[in-house]
């Protein structure tokens, strides 16, 4: 073929210019996210922490099914364990509410191993209830936990919220009350949490172990041919995202300040509203959960007067999109205009390819 | 020295023994023929060689390690590369990114340590223009050359090769054998399983003949295909 020395090398690029942009303007939206508090209202920021942690929640549930293939309907155990390891560290061992979040994160990913051990055994659907049968008995297992409220749950100490770090700074430089500012406080951590989240995803994923998730989805016998670990695949999907589950529900929790097994193992608001959302937004893309977050925030503000017909509403919108666009959302878009704000694409060009 | 050894390997499908005592050495660096009629159990060999299937008896050796019950993606890592009959390729990923898995994983290396590498390999199967589409949209033929670069881009010492000549025209069976051969003459050890016989037979130094599950002939190509018994069995099979 053509002489080495005259043929310019290969080059293999992931970006486009849609992606450059992108990247652009997620720095200046995060910015302008960050600046928030200095301008809005204690409603604002409550709904934004709402959306931002849903988006954590459905990102890790996006990677555990959509680029797993892990099809979970127990997230809510990591939730609630990563809740409750919370609470414990504030009022069993006295820490501060804050650091008392990383806690959660470590619990939830202690526990998951376990349940990994026992869920990677079923296949498919059984895979699926087993999870939710595993959140099930950890949600009765901390009903019986007499010092975290037990069946009817607990509330964190006013001490320890009051004191939380860094509430008085924030209280101090925006004027605002104690409790404004543990708002902004957690609005700030869910912030810097989802951020942290989609650039890690996004990061795993271009790397070559995004490659592998890949190859085991289209065909896991070729994959173990190739030397790709399948096992460990799901291992690492199965842990990272409980260990981020973990964390999103403890800074829930800490939110809300109070806590009941029922509320922290609830399968509706943990499992279900986070796989609407990435349904709707497009199962296995950043993108996806991203625009179906935002939607489902606009439905709930617009059908939650209606009680028991929000959730058939909810279930029949996600119904249609499965059957008429199982890409969701993003999936039209991008089909549309072939946009990619977070592409993973190598693309092979130079060399005798010419340059593109 | 040999780089793969069969002692007395068996594999039953319930009642059907379709890997029936078979034992042969493979000396390294050499290109060895199977051939056999369809059912024969040529395949499932291969899945028992690569640890996509494992034995029921017997015992498989790959560079005097023990690789009976070795997982195939660790015999990948040893370095036994393979393709298979019915092509198997990451049907989301790219032709480039089929390689770069296989290389990357194969290896254990870092994609950019392997880029140019893939991109060689595409040179040299003539897969360089549908290097950056998705596989599943690839055309048959271009799918089997696809499960030749994919084995070769995890570096294999021994590539097993499964009926990749089916089907092609003269020109094209012609590149294949050119590649086949450049891939031997680095010192690859190959097993190819192949009815086009005179394209097997312009490559293998040695030939094995499988029927029912059992060896019926091992030995020099034209001595083998001389003897009454696999002219018997092979009387209108090349095609
Ligand atoms: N996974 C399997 N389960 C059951 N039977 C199988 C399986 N794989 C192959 N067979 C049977 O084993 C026999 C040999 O198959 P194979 O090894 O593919 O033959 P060849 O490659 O020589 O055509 C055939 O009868 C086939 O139907
Ligand atoms: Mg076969």
């Amino acid at each position: 073929m053509s002489d080495i020395s005259t043929t310019p090398r290969y080059v293999v690029t992931t970006h486009t210019t849609a992606s450059r942009i992108a990247a652009t303007g997620a720095v200046i939206l995060f910015l302008v996210l960050v600046m928030v508090p200095f301008f809005a209202g204690r409603g604002l920021i409550q709904d934004l922490f709402f959306i931002l942690t849903m988006l954590v929640l459905a990102q890790f549930w996006n990677l555990l099914a959509g680029y797993g293939g892990l099809v979970s309907i127990g997230q809510q155990a990591f939730v609630g364990m990563g809740a409750y390891a919370m609470f414990g560290g504030v009022i069993l061992a006295g820490m501060d509410p804050i650091p008392a979040i990383l806690l959660g994160g470590v619990a939830a990913f202690l526990v998951a191993i376990p349940t990994a051990f026992f869920a990677f055994r079923l296949q498919g659907p059984y895979f699926a209830i087993g999870t939710w049968v595993i959140a099930e008995v950890m949600r009765l297992i901390m009903a019986q936990v007499k010092a975290l409220g037990g069946g009817t749950g607990t509330s964190l100490p006013r001490s320890a919220t009051r004191e939380m770090w860094a509430t008085e700074w924030i209280a101090g430089m925006l004027d605002v009350r104690n409790s404004a500012a543990r708002d902004i406080l957690t609005y700030w951590l869910a912030l810097l949490l989802a951020a942290a989240t989609i650039a890690g995803i996004y990061w795993l994923l271009r790397s070559k172990r995004g490659l592998a998730l890949s190859a085991v989805r289209d065909n896991p016998e070729a994959a173990k041919s190739v030397g790709v670990d399948a096992g460990r695949m799901k291992w690492l999907v199965f842990l990272t995202s409980a260990f981020g589950t973990g964390l999103a529900g403890a800074l829930i929790y800490v939110q809300k300040a109070r806590i009941s097994p029922d509320a922290a193992f609830s399968v509706t608001d943990w499992t279900a509203y986070v796989l609407f959302i990435v349904i709707i937004g497009g199962i296995g893309t950043i993108e996806g959960p991203i625009i179906g977050v935002i939607i489902f925030f606009l439905l709930q503000a617009l059908l939650a007067d209606y009680g028991t017909w929000y959730l058939f509403t909810l279930g029949i919108i996600g119904i249609v999109v499965m059957l008429f666009a199982p890409r969701g959302v993003w999936g039209l878009i991008s089909d549309k205009t072939g946009i990619q704000l977070f592409p993973v694409r190598r693309r092979l060009s130079g060399g005798t390819l010419g340059e593109e | 020295m040999s780089i793969l050894s069969l002692k007395t390997v068996s594999k039953s499908f319930g009642s059907l023994k379709v890997t029936d005592d078979v034992s042969f050495e493979v000396p390294e660096g050499q290109a060895l023929g199977i051939i056999g009629p369809n059912g024969a159990g040529k395949s499932t060999l291969f899945n028992l060689i690569t640890g996509n299937l494992t034995a029921d008896a017997g015992t498989i050796r790959f560079q005097d390690q023990d690789v009976t019950r070795v997982p195939a993606m660790q015999r990948c890592f040893a370095g036994v590369g393979r393709s298979f009959q019915i092509p198997q390729p990451f049907d989301h990923l790219t032709v480039f990114e089929n390689l770069l898995v296989a290389a990357s994983h194969g290896r254990a290396l870092d994609e950019h340590e392997v880029e140019a590498d893939c991109a060689r390999i595409l040179e040299q199967t003539e897969l360089l223009p549908v290097a950056n589409k998705p596989a599943g949209g690839l055309s048959l033929l271009q799918r089997k050359r696809l499960e030749m670069a994919r084995a070769l881009a995890t570096d294999p010492k021994l590539l097993l090769l499964d009926e990749i000549a089916g089907g092609l025209t003269d020109a094209e069976c012609v590149a294949l054998i050119d590649t086949i051969r450049s891939v031997h003459a680095r010192g690859v050890t190959i097993i190819w399983i192949e009815h086009v016989l005179h394209a097997l037979t312009s490559v293998v130094e040695r030939l094995l003949v499988l029927d029912f599950g059992k060896i019926i002939g091992i030995g020099d190509p034209e001595d083998i295909m001389s003897r009454p018994e696999v002219k018997e069995i092979y009387l209108g099979i090349e095609v």
